[in-house]
């Protein structure tokens, strides 16, 4: 059942993502009617099905990759709707709505889900670590979406040409104070995530465990993290240099999460 | 309907002559007791603004002679103004008001202070006590369609000034201009008009540079702001978020080398030059850094043309609406004109059968409560089947430009009292249906009755 749920929250999601590609092209008006709805209605059935997968099969199980892509897609939806009921304003909705739908869509055809050895030792700690984690993913993406946004509007500004979506968008100002928001926050709980991970693996696997792909791919986003709030500290990056390290800081970021498909350690299969 | 509008504006008359015209507010009383004690004028109102003077009014009878009450109360010559005014009536009159107060009429379409303008002008009136009936039905329609006008088009919402421009673009860089700082560089009118703009819009701090430091003190002191010294402007400018330059200088004075210089200062926060000095004051390749937005102002210019080609565009739509406003309105009023007469027919009808009853009842006896409700049930088909043909009759005359004559010959036959078409009654007594005023008998929350009689 969590299942089907999942993929009617999917086939919602898609409504969300196409009103959001129409609305580039300026043509979302009658689509936005039912846009709102249907995701509204997506993120409800997305909550019962990880509910009931909690439920039926214990928090164990939420930390398999399929639910954790399902609940960073959620806490993406959830933020997002946040900020549309708290800004009046759709628009990042076409850069975070592919990503949504993606992760859904990913955790709604996996047929086989990579297991956990359910009696694991860790599993408490694991959670722990799996759930900072997707808070720090969730955010780093937002700040992401955040320094685009910004580089959007800045060359609007610059060109002193308009396009009509651009008359609902935030002022350019907010927009950074998000990117930063998302940045400060998602920062500690990535770095208290990886910190938990380390310190489990090491655990289990001893100091090898460094040298697994999915580690060093962590280690380098969280590089990345530090050096975007760094150089916004320091000397207030905004624009292109900071869109261009945003920029790699995600690639790292997707790569890291990726690397979950790759990585021999990281299945959490008890050796 | 019997509308009329007379008046001239700056589409019919040039500012020499609507000067003449213009009546100031103090005298508006006493202008308005003229107009309505004038042969046929029942109610009347006068909107004097820079831009037009017009009369709006209601006659009794059909025919009003606003011509006269202008020759008369300006002591205008014959042939004196005839060639500047402009006149309309009965329906043109009503989509005429509607235009007016939706800002379609104005110079600049969907400026918004032509409305409050009206509404003065209304509230005016109304205390005067020469709009109290359908003249107040007319303006009070025309204060919802342009509420209908300014929420469901697009006309009023960009900005088609250089200031609001400025302003708007401000918004769209910093979101709300609460405690940003505006830098003047130059003590010019242009920069005064801007800054007074971006301080409504709750920019706080001022400083002002300008080359001769005692202007600089004279316009800093406008603003409660603080002069400067012209060379510490480039240690200066950094400060603020604004920059309004306006000098006279023959060359750039703040170059991309500048630029850098301020971001590096300001840790990369965003500033907006603002340059309204010909020769430019600010070189164009400053809008190449990150950071920093330069708009001349020829720039602006274009915002502003822009928009108001974007207004002309939703003009159109506006004036669709309008049209649809005023059929709807024609249709209303005339329902209105009908609507008393079917339920002064109706009660009276009722008065008859009730009174035939209770003559008849002390004849016949103890009835058994079946055969009260015969009765009952007797008496009402018949006036119903009698009054079914002279209401379908209404009803549709209410579509008809010849209503008043159905209503006429429906009130002669049946002896019903003439219909209280004048000032509404303030006063008791009379029959409560044809005291009703017209104003009342289209809504439906006061008399659901009177509204499910109108409908089919």
């Amino acid at each position: 059942m969590p299942l089907l749920w999942l993929r009617v929250a999917t086939v919602l999601y898609g409504v969300g993502l196409i009103h959001a590609m129409l609305m580039l092209r300026q043509r979302g008006e009658r689509s936005g009617r039912i846009a709102a709805p249907a995701v509204g209605l997506g993120i409800v059935f997305h909550l019962v099905s990880l509910v009931e997968t909690a439920c039926l099969f214990g928090y164990a199980e939420l930390v398999t990759i399929r639910q954790a892509e399902s609940a960073l897609a959620l806490l993406i939806a959830l933020i997002f709707t946040g900020m549309f009921l708290r800004y009046r304003t759709a628009t990042p909705a076409a850069l975070i709505f592919p990503l949504i739908f993606l992760l859904t869509f990913a955790s709604a055809i996996s047929h086989n889900p990579v297991g956990i050895t359910r009696s694991s030792l860790y599993s408490g700690w694991i959670l722990f670590h799996v759930s900072t984690l997707i808070f720090g993913y969730a955010m780093l993406f937002l700040s992401f979406v955040g320094s685009l946004l910004y580089l959007v509007l800045m060359r609007q500004l610059k060109r002193k040409q308009q396009p009509s979506w651009a008359a609902r968008m935030p002022a350019l100002q907010v927009v950074d104070e998000w990117g930063y928001k998302a940045l400060l926050l998602g920062f500690p709980f990535m770095t208290i995530g990886l910190i938990t991970g380390s310190v489990v693996a090491e655990e289990k696997f001893g100091a090898g465990f460094i040298s697994d792909p999915k580690v060093v791919l962590s280690l380098l986003m969280w590089a990345v993290y530090l050096t975007l709030l760094y150089t916004r500290w320091s000397a207030g990056w905004r624009g292109r240099k900071a869109a261009y390290l945003a920029s790699v800081g995600f690639v790292v970021a997707v790569c890291a999460w990726g690397a979950n498909y790759l990585s021999k350690l990281h299945r959490f299969v008890a050796p | 309907m019997n509308y009329f509008v007379l008046g001239v504006n700056h589409k019919t008359a040039p500012v020499q002559v609507r000067e003449r015209f213009a009546i100031p507010e103090s005298r508006l009383p006493e202008a308005l007791g003229k107009l309505t004690s004038m042969d046929g004028i029942e109610e009347g109102m006068i909107v004097s603004t820079c831009n037009r003077v017009e009369i709006f009014a209601r006659s009794q009878n059909g025919t009003c002679d606003l011509q006269q009450f202008v020759r008369e109360y300006f002591g205008f010559q014959t042939g004196e103004f005839e060639p500047y005014i402009f006149q309309h009536e009965k329906l043109e009159a009503v989509k005429h008001v509607f235009r007016v107060a939706s800002s379609l009429d104005s110079m600049v379409v969907g400026e918004s202070q032509i409305l409050g303008q009206v509404k003065e002008a209304y509230a005016i009136a109304r205390a005067v006590g020469t709009v109290n009936s359908q003249l107040d039905q007319l303006l009070t329609r025309a204060f919802a369609v342009a509420k209908k006008v300014r929420s469901e088009t697009t006309i009023a919402s960009n900005s088609v000034s250089i200031a609001s421009v400025a302003v708007d673009l401000a918004e769209k860089i910093f979101g709300s201009l609460q405690g940003k700082s505006v830098y003047l560089v130059g003590a010019g009118k242009m920069c005064e008009l801007a800054a007074r703009h971006l301080i409504a819009h709750g920019a706080s701090k001022i400083y002002v540079g300008n080359r001769t430091f005692d202007r600089a003190v004279t316009l800093a002191q406008k603003f409660e702001g603080e002069a400067i010294p012209f060379e510490r402007l480039y240690d200066t400018v950094p400060w603020a978020d604004i920059v309004i330059s306006s000098t006279g200088a023959p060359h750039a004075i703040f170059r991309k080398e500048h630029g850098e210089k301020f971001l590096h200062v300001r840790k990369n926060r965003p500033m907006f030059f603002i340059d309204i000095a010909v020769p430019r004051d600010i070189d164009p390749a400053l809008n190449d850094l990150d950071g920093i937005f330069v708009y001349n102002i020829d720039d602006l210019q274009q915002v502003v043309q822009s928009h108001l080609g974007d207004r002309k565009k939703e003009a159109v739509r506006a004036e669709a609406m309008v049209e649809e406003e005023v059929r709807k309105f024609e249709a209303r009023a005339q329902t209105a004109e009908v609507v008393p007469t079917i339920v002064s027919l109706q009660q009276h009808l009722e008065t008859l059968r009730q009174a035939e009853l209770d003559r008849v009842r002390g004849r016949l006896g103890t009835l058994t409560p079946e055969q009260e409700i015969a009765i009952e049930t007797l008496t009402r088909g018949i006036i119903n089947k009698i009054m079914h043909t002279p209401i379908t009759a209404l009803k549709a005359s209410a579509r008809d430009p010849e209503a008043t004559t159905v209503i006429d010959v429906v009130r002669k036959l049946f002896n019903l009292r003439p219909q209280p078409v004048e000032k509404p009654p303030a006063s008791s007594g009379g029959d409560a249906a044809a005291q009703k005023p017209a104003a009342q008998a289209d809504s439906e929350a006061e008399s659901p009755e009177l509204a499910r009689q109108t409908q089919k």
